[in-house]
């Protein structure tokens, strides 16, 4: 967390100034006055503005410590985002083991982090009973992965789960039947409907056509039978074609 | 029963007050219903916006419930 420095006419205003930069109330605040500043005379002469560094409390008392001290600071906050971070990660990692071992599921996480997104790889033996119907189950266990894991605030971790690399295999399928389906629009000029997926895979489908400039898709119906659709996009009329 | 005991172990995860937890069995014409109960205050956090929560507790209790060869059915009650 930062500290700020603010000036004005009045310590006071000061102060009030520096707060609301901040967001913060005056008490969880540090405040060091640099400057008390002085009224003019009679309002001939300027005043010395106030002058004052406001900071969170525990970042200020680190602060007092010497030279490097916003460096000391921002280093003790981002141990401490850090170790809330793992916290989160560590709710979330003990939820999954205990919901594996409620399908009767032997098997291993692999965790790794990439782009601030948490990956839990389930490997093992027979996992479609965590899997589901479509993905369903992985679905909603990865769901209340992420509950559990940001039960407790300060940090936000987002968890995906997968297993035995399921996701990828099923992206990797959801693109191809994209683009087969593309082809199908194209040859037949009929839009297609593709069967009710989740919000998660609709995605991929529209991403992977997003640049097919003849084709625009679209989603239709409601949760949990909602289509992705693909039409083609009207022809320009052009004057020389009127 | 292992879809009693998945459904226990994530209300517990997902609330407060854990103590206040309790899950009744009645036989239905269908299914078993296992009836949730849970602390006045934690009912927002096992049924979730649009109910979105205790959807996905359905999912994975019933996964749970194929190994107990039985047909569930989960229900909040207060």
């Amino acid at each position: 967390m930062r500290s700020v420095e603010k000036t004005g006419r009045t310590v006071e205003e000061a102060i009030q100034e520096a707060l609301n930069e901040l967001g913060i109330e005056r008490d969880e605040a540090e405040i060091v006055v640099l400057e008390e500043g002085s009224k003019g005379l009679f309002g001939l002469l300027r005043g010395r503005s106030a002058r004052v560094r406001v900071g969170l409390k525990a970042d200020l008392a680190a602060a007092k410590s010497g030279d490097r001290s916003a460096t000391a600071a921002s280093e003790e906050e981002a141990r401490r985002l850090d170790d809330l971070r793992n916290a989160a990660i560590e709710r979330g990692r003990e939820f999954l083991v205990g919901v594996l071992e409620r399908l009767g599921i032997t098997a291993g996480i692999e965790i790794r982090e990439d782009d601030d997104i948490v990956y839990m790889n389930v490997t093992g033996a027979d996992l479609g009973i965590l899997i589901g119907r479509k993905g369903q189950t992985l679905d909603s266990v990865q769901y209340l992965v992420n509950i559990v894991a940001n039960r407790q605030g300060g940090v936000r971790v987002r968890i995906v789960i997968d297993a035995e690399g399921y996701r990828e295999r099923r992206e990797q399928f959801l693109r191809g039947l994209a683009m087969r389906m593309a082809e199908r629009v194209r040859r037949r000029g009929r839009r297609v409907v593709l069967e009710p997926m989740s919000a998660l895979e609709r995605r991929v489908v529209h991403m992977a056509l997003k640049d097919e400039e003849d084709l625009t898709t679209f989603s239709e119906g409601k949760e949990p039978y909602r289509r992705v659709v693909i039409v083609r996009k009207r022809p320009l009329v052009r004057d020389e074609n009127v | 029963m292992h879809s009693k005991e998945m459904l226990r172990f994530i209300a517990e995860s997902l609330v407060d007050q854990t103590d206040k937890v309790q899950i009744n069995e009645v036989q239905g014409e269908r299914a078993l219903v296992l009836e949730l109960q849970v602390a006045d205050e934690d009912m927002g956090k096992v049924i979730g916006r649009n109910g979105r929560v205790i959807q996905a507790i359905r999912t994975v209790s019933k996964a749970a419930a194929i190994r107990d060869g039985k047909k569930i059915h989960v229900e909040v009650v207060d």
